[in-house]
């Protein structure tokens, strides 16, 4: 037996071709979707692999340091690194902000990390060009994805900082580059005022007689110096030492530093439980409306070539074509067009999308599998208005009168 | 293969029911032998069109016989399963416009029949070549319906009413779109074709071209059949 349906595509091939491109696209825009979601959750990963961290320590009851405001004062590693199970500590600090470059701005996560060598927790653990931070201060290492070349001066709050090296993959949870720089000097931006928010202060320290006292007058001095300075970090990150369960080290540390720990897991959950919750629920409506759109469309499309086929099918009844044949030959249609649309789309997405968008899109191979079927699906699904219209032809139709 | 052709007694129809019943078929007796073409000819709303459905097994009639070639096919109640199967297998039919399947060309729109049978589809074409040199259409076996004329379409229409060898065919106004030429030429084909394959062929018409050809016609008038010898001028 011949294939009706395949006869008739390669009779209206074009009308087919077509339709398939619109549905492609449309499958294109529902994969990168798809894309999106897998990409935020694979950005939160990557910070928290790349932080090399076993444990973060940040301020009580936050859910510091990506989701909410932590501070930890600096020295506080000093009695961690002591604890049993700790390998190494280290501060951080992470603010996100304009990076200016030139005439230009770039948002990134601008990262303080501690003097040290790489593996250093907090240190991006490899680069793919220039050479790791070595000086204290007015350094940078930043993501290649920010667009920053080797010997960039970026502008950070009132600083000057000469790009040395770059790296690759090192994003926040939100997708922003990171521009790693000394702790000091990320401390200092974060606290940072301009010259007038500086007098205006020392103007109403020296005006509040409990700081300015008559007969003390150190006093003013110390409390002005100690305004001056940020003594605190965001978080503690912790390496452990083999052989030691992340959730007893977490669980001593807090228990006597009284500071709030997260493990790997908790933070996993953090990130992409409540971080990306909102948007990861707006992607999945974006999909689920993308998914009804597109059943619409084949459907429609489906039901409109079928009607167009009224006349034909009721003389292929006539002479005898049983029903599942002609619904066969629709449902072949259908999924024709869905397979033609998603392969369209799956180009589309992997070769124009994908590398323009400004977020990273991960299209795994498990979620084209999927969408492959679920495409299948809605097509099947799509024709049975249309098979239902077929079914209801009278084949008396092709008889005149 | 054709048997006794086709004989219809006492077939009636009705649609509807109580007050608003309408009897489209009073009393219809017909018989035509293998080899033979007879005209069906009535007014509009005679029953015409409701016959063909009945002879066609599209349409159930209320009552009656109807026996195609040795089998009774009805019998005041359908004495055959699979409609389907009876016209694809023992009914041939010829519409007004010829209704070829627009995207098969023209062997696969005569070879669809025997391959929707389950015959195999080398064994369908050569069934459907077979016909073609007959019907002078060989030269357009690999062509698409959109690139035949009106008459090819027909005569391509006609091998597929063939294709099967049924006992009978139905021919519903297969004249009317064409010229007295080519009129002429289609009923000169169905007469040939009825005496080649031995199959009983009824044409519905209302065309007075082709009218003096018939040896034998069936008037229908409000349901009633009525049976009158042509001027019998007939192919021979």
């Amino acid at each position: 037996m011949i294939s009706l349906a395949g006869r008739d595509i390669m009779h209206a091939w074009g009308k087919f071709v077509f339709t398939g491109l619109g549905l492609g696209l449309l499958i294109g825009v529902t994969l990168s979707m798809a894309g999106i979601y897998r990409g935020m959750i694979d950005d939160a990963k990557v910070l928290l692999d790349n932080s090399g961290a076993d444990l973060w320590v940040v301020q009580k009851d936050t859910l510091g340091p990506y989701a909410e405001p932590s501070s930890v004062y600096e020295d506080t590693w000093r009695g961690i690194r002591s604890m049993p199970g700790v390998a190494r500590v280290a501060n951080v600090t992470y603010l996100t902000m304009q990076v200016r470059e030139g005439q230009r701005d770039v948002r990134a996560m601008v990262t303080g990390i501690t003097a040290g060598r790489p593996g250093t927790p907090g240190w991006p653990p490899y680069l793919v060009a220039g050479r790791q931070i070595t000086r204290g201060h007015y350094e940078a290492v930043a993501d290649i994805a920010a667009g920053f070349k080797l010997g960039d001066s970026l502008q950070i709050r009132r600083n000057h900082y000469t790009v040395v090296g770059l790296t690759r993959r090192m994003v926040s949870s939100g997708g922003d580059p990171m521009v790693f720089i000394p702790l000091k000097d990320a401390q200092e931006a974060q606290f940072l005022k301009d010259n007038e928010a500086i007098r205006q202060q020392r103007r109403r320290t020296a005006s509040n007689s409990m700081f300015n006292p008559p007969g003390a007058p150190g006093l003013l001095e110390a409390v002005i110096a100690s305004q001056s300075t940020n003594p605190f970090v965001n978080a503690v990150l912790v390496q452990m030492k083999s052989g030691y369960s992340a959730e007893d080290v977490a669980g001593s540390i807090r228990r006597w530093k009284h500071l709030t720990v997260y493990t790997r897991g908790q933070m996993e959950e953090i990130l992409v439980g409540k971080l990306i919750a909102t948007s990861a629920k707006q992607i999945g409506m974006f999909l689920a409306i993308l998914s009804i759109v597109s059943a619409a469309i084949v459907a429609f499309i489906i039901y409109t070539l079928t009607l167009g086929k009224i006349r034909e099918i009721a003389v292929l009844k006539l002479i005898g074509t049983r029903n599942r044949t002609i619904a066969s030959m629709i449902m072949q249609q259908a999924v024709a067009l869905g397979i033609i649309g998603f392969v369209v789309g799956k180009i589309t997405a992997t070769l124009f999308m994908a590398p323009i968008f400004p977020k990273y899109v991960l299209l795994e191979p498990l979620d084209s599998v999927r969408g492959f079927f679920v495409v299948v699906a809605i097509c099947l699904l799509s024709s049975l208005i249309a098979i239902r219209a077929a079914l209801k032809v009278d084949p008396a139709e092709a008889i005149g009168g | 293969m054709a048997g006794n052709g086709i004989r219809i007694q006492g077939v009636r129809k009705r649609y509807g029911s109580g007050d608003t019943a309408v009897e489209a078929l009073k009393k219809v007796d017909m018989q035509v032998a293998p080899g033979e073409v007879v005209g069906l000819i009535g007014p509009s709303g005679s029953g015409k069109t409701t016959l063909l459905k009945c002879l066609g097994a599209v349409i159930e009639p209320t009552a009656g016989r109807m026996i195609l070639g040795d089998e009774v096919i009805y019998d005041d109640g359908w004495k055959v399963r699979d409609l389907r199967a009876l016209r694809r297998d023992k009914i041939g039919f010829i519409f007004q416009a010829p209704y070829l399947i627009p995207f098969l060309d023209v062997t696969d729109n005569v070879a669809l029949l025997p391959m929707l049978a389950g015959k195999p589809n080398a064994h369908s074409r050569k069934r459907a070549m077979e016909l073609f040199h007959p019907l002078d259409v060989q030269h357009r076996a690999r062509a698409m319906p959109s690139q035949l004329s009106g008459g090819e379409q027909q005569r391509v229409a006609i091998a597929r009413g063939l294709v099967n060898r049924p006992p009978v065919i139905l021919a519903d106004e297969p004249t009317a779109p064409l010229d007295s030429e080519r009129a002429l030429a289609v009923i000169r084909i169905l007469n040939d074709m009825a005496r080649k394959f031995e199959t009983a062929i009824i044409v519905v018409t209302h065309d007075e071209k082709i009218i003096p050809t018939f040896k034998r016609i069936y008037h229908i008038r409000d349901g009633v059949t009525y049976e009158e010898a042509g001027e019998g001028r007939g192919f021979e």
